[in-house]
């Protein structure tokens, strides 16, 4: 498949975004559970979500690029019963919404008790919100990943594994993010935040590593014998009907050929998780966050990479018919 | 009965690949009141267009034992249309009366996402209007009441030469298309992916012919020679009863 540089922006933004704002709201339920210090100024969440309010816009008008026909892109949220797109462009808002609510209500210092548990704990406007908007990113990642997984003609998208690694990379860019936000903030979170991106990001090195390999070897439901109905051991194509281009060759497969395909490979595993793994271990117990936004930048050139190998990788049924000109 | 389902029957053992459903597709699609399918650098080094309906060409075998197939490829209407549900707008859609897989170009968004669902590469998206195009099985001509009822019939079957194209409701049993299907072992394309297409193929058929010797010779010839009989005399019996000669 060609990757569109609008749909890798978009889904690396918004991953970023989301998984900071899942960050944020750790953090803060890291405090109201434990018994440590009392916890991060509200200006200090009201700023991050802020941060992630700006990838998930940005990535909202990266989308648009997308789009032919962007002044009716408000018709996109009517097919929510059957389609995933739907879904995810009607949550893109509403997660934008509830962060916005939560930047805002941190910011105001407004925190109205809504419960109190029998331990003492007690459950406040903040961090419900939190709660909310956490709840809400996380089914975005859903969103997004089953729009890649359920196309079913693409052997390579269509497991769980795509939803499993877009949740995972999300989240490992965005605590990574909130990591070096915390430690250039000077925040106490810094070390928490740190450890969660390393495990973060080891594991969704770990699951994309193990998508590279399953995509090395997946079968094809389709030959040309089914493609053209002829039960022939021996079929080739002579002619797909048209010396020039056409939608189906253009938008069906990827510049560069498999040599590019590999090397973005190894640089995105390097980029993408190998190189943010390092730093983030090795700013572990420190302070600062120089090293960590070094982490930050490259994560995400790393990120960019990888969902354009995700795009290229992904062969689609339909090539069986554009094979030959003659 | 179940539902209309307007469908083509393409049969593959009498398309001998001329195209001239491709160019008619093209002429009637690009005239009508849709706009125009659009090409871009048509006279150029590489050009693009889009075309609803694409003619290919495959060999099976090996030279000299090769056979080709000219394969005919438009929107095959499926029963259970993949490329429908994951349309976020509801743009692309199937009519109820007559199952004919549509996309209203004043819904879409041009996101493209129904192309990736669709396992036939049936769908083009037109870059200059910025919507998807696809086989429309000439609706805006088979429901023209203004034309002469045997002329309401898709663009790419009034101009097939040999008539390889079958037009027709597919879930009539009594119609031509239907009966085609029956009769001539028709097939869907793909059908490991539950698309139910509506569209059939007629296979291509091997016509041969076994002669045995008493063939080569005539039976009723009397004189077990080969060669112009004698005349028979005027008056004898023959074959037709009314001349010998």
């Amino acid at each position: 498949m060609r990757p569109a540089f609008s749909v890798l922006f978009l889904t690396t933004l918004i991953g970023t975004g989301q998984g900071l704002l899942i960050a944020l709201v750790t953090a803060q339920f890291f405090f109201v559970i434990g018994s440590g210090p009392s916890g991060e100024s509200g200006a200090f969440y009201a700023l991050g979500s802020a941060l992630a309010l700006a990838l998930l816009g940005l990535g909202l008008v990266a989308s648009f690029f997308h789009l032919a026909n962007p002044q009716r892109a408000w018709r996109s949220a009517a097919k929510w019963r059957t389609s995933w797109l739907s879904r995810e462009v009607i949550l893109i808002p509403a997660v934008c919404g509830l962060t916005l609510l939560y930047a805002l209500d941190h910011w105001l210092g407004w925190t109205p008790v809504l419960m109190v548990f029998a331990n003492g704990k007690a459950l406040d406007l903040p961090m419900a919100l939190g709660f909310a908007a956490a709840a809400a990113a996380l089914v975005l990642f859903v969103c997004t990943g089953m729009i890649y997984a359920c196309v079913k003609f693409i052997r390579q998208w269509s497991s769980s594994w795509t939803v499993i690694n877009f949740l995972l990379m999300g989240l490992s860019s965005g605590f990574t993010l909130a990591a070096a936000y915390a430690g250039l903030m000077d925040s106490v979170l810094r070390d928490f935040l740190v450890a969660d991106a390393l495990a973060a990001t080891l594991l969704a090195m770990a699951t994309r590593l193990y998508q590279v390999r399953r995509n090395g070897h997946v079968r094809f439901r389709s030959s040309l014998k089914t493609a053209i109905g002829t039960h022939h051991p021996q079929i080739r194509q002579i002619t797909q009907g048209f010396m020039g281009q056409s939608f189906n060759t253009i938008e069906f497969t990827a510049p560069g050929g498999a040599g590019t395909v590999r090397g973005l490979t190894v640089f995105f595993i390097l980029a993408g998780f190998a190189v943010p793994a390092a730093l983030l271990a090795a700013s572990l117990g420190g302070t600062g966050g120089a090293l960590l936004a070094v982490a930050v930048a490259s994560q995400f050139a790393g990120l960019l990479a990888e969902r354009w190998v995700f795009f290229a990788a992904g062969v689609h049924v339909q090539n069986l018919y554009y094979q030959a000109k003659a | 009965m179940s539902k209309v389902q307007l469908a083509l029957v393409i049969d593959l053992n009498v398309c001998v690949g001329c195209h001239a459903c491709v160019t008619s597709c093209k002429e009637w699609n690009t005239s009508g009141w849709a706009g125009p399918l659009t090409d871009q650098n048509p006279y150029g080094a590489d050009p693009t267009g889009v075309f609803f309906n694409r003619v290919q060409t495959y060999e099976c075998g090996t030279y000299p034992n090769t056979e080709t197939i000219h394969f005919p490829k438009s929107c095959l209407h499926c029963e259970e249309p993949p490329c429908v549900p994951v349309c976020p707008t509801g743009a692309s859609y199937k009519r109820e009366e007559d199952g004919i897989v549509l996309v209203d170009y004043d819904k879409c968004i041009g996101c493209k996402y129904c192309s990736w669902s669709c396992p036939y590469g049936a769908r083009e998206f037109d870059p200059v209007q910025g919507v998807m195009k696809k086989c429309t099985l000439c609706v805006d001509r088979i429901t023209d009441t203004t034309l002469a009822e045997d002329r309401r019939k898709p663009a790419c079957v009034l101009a097939c030469p040999p008539a390889a194209r079958i037009f027709g409701d597919i879930n009539d049993p009594e119609s031509e298309a239907a009966k085609a299907i029956r009769d001539y072992g028709g097939f869907q394309l793909m059908p490991e992916w539950g698309t139910n297409p509506a569209n059939h193929y007629l296979p291509r058929r091997k016509i041969s012919m076994t002669l045995h010797k008493d063939e080569l010779v005539r039976a009723d010839n009397p004189l077990k020679i080969e060669g112009e009989l004698p005349r028979p005399s005027f008056n004898a019996p023959s074959i037709d009863d009314l001349s010998g000669w």
